[in-house]
């Protein structure tokens, strides 16, 4: 699926380096595809090899996983809008894909139209064999791969600017999206963990909806969305 | 250790797999209150620059910090300007990349 190069340009790099802490943390090939697979959530699979290579627990990894991975409640709600009328095991399939810049990618498509389910079931999956592929070889041998080679680093913040951009639809957006921002900013600094990605946007949103309820009531002959 | 991996990877795919399933399934099915319509309309856009400004201007790691003065949020002005004047995914990519390369060069 071609959609989903700009992904997996920004998932090997984060794969092969994935693989080498994991590598580096004790992790057989096998064990790393298996998580890779089984959990797909990159800055979850980072913390718990970490932790793994700490000496950490079995259940304390797997409750700083579900914390992470909180955020995906938010992108699936979202998303739960454009897949109306898919049966009970696509949307399961569906929800396996379900990752930060998957649903930024299918989002920003599905609101343009000319998208559907399949080509988005596509892009989630082509980027999920990106991971998994790139993880197990950056167990076997990402040491090789220069760190930072041709500013590939930047592949995906400037991937999540891009969809930021697509999706500003007028000046209540670019608020939401800067309260959101600063909020995350200062979240971050006040909380360790991811949990400032879920307070600051879901904060930010609550606030919109407040200020077009404001906006509307002045003009709402004139508002036309 | 064996069976303990097993354990721990299961478990991480469970709690990881929830939060992404249960909204799907329950939230596709029925029609969705109109500020609940909004706020969700709402999230995208607050997701990607919540996601995006904390690793421009803070350090990563244990302890954050403000660290402003750094290449990330630089070329993330060129970045954003292209991509707001083009809206084209695949250019901004490259750009942001290429002046990511660029500006490590020049500062490091």
């Amino acid at each position: 699926m071609v959609a989903a190069w700009p992904i997996c340009l920004g998932y090997v790099p984060i794969g092969l380096a994935f693989g080498v802490l994991a590598h580096n943390a004790g992790l057989a090939p096998w064990e790393i595809g298996l998580m890779s697979l089984f959990v797909y959530a990159g800055s979850a699979q980072f913390i718990a090899v970490s932790m793994i290579g700490s000496g950490s627990a079995v259940i304390p990894i797997i409750l700083t996983t579900f914390i992470v991975n909180l955020r995906h409640l938010l992108m699936s709600s979202s998303l739960a809008v454009y897949l109306q009328r898919l049966g009970f095991g696509r949307l399961s399939l569906y929800a396996y894909g379900v990752t930060d810049e998957s649903f930024a990618l299918n989002m920003t498509r599905f609101r343009d139209g000319n998208w559907d389910w399949r080509r988005a079931l596509a892009l989630n999956q082509t980027a999920n064999l990106a991971w998994v592929v790139s993880t197990i070889i950056g167990g076997y041998g990402g040491q090789f791969i220069p760190a930072g080679a041709f500013g590939i680093d930047y592949a995906l913040p400037a991937m999540f600017i891009c969809l930021l951009v697509f999706q500003i639809r007028g000046g209540l957006y670019v608020l939401v999206a800067v309260l959101s921002g600063l909020l995350a900013v200062a979240f971050s600094l006040l909380f360790s963990g991811n949990v400032y990605i879920v307070m600051a946007s879901m904060t930010a949103a609550m606030l919109g909806v407040f200020l077009r309820k404001g906006c509307g009531k002045g003009r709402e002959s004139s508002e036309e969305s | 250790m064996k069976t303990d991996y097993w354990l721990l990877v299961l478990g991480m795919g469970i709690v990881t797999y929830l939060p992404r399933w249960v909204p799907l399934i329950f939230l596709s099915r029925r029609h969705l209150p109109e500020w609940l319509r909004q706020w969700l309309d709402f999230i995208p856009a607050a997701v990607l620059s919540a996601l995006i400004l904390p690793a421009l201007v803070t350090t990563t790691g244990e302890s954050r910090h403000l660290t402003v003065f750094q290449p990330a949020l630089l070329v993330s002005i060129p970045t954003l300007i292209f991509a707001w004047k083009t809206r084209s995914l695949a250019g901004t990519v490259i750009i942001g990349m290429a002046l990511f390369w660029v500006a490590g060069k020049l500062f490091s």
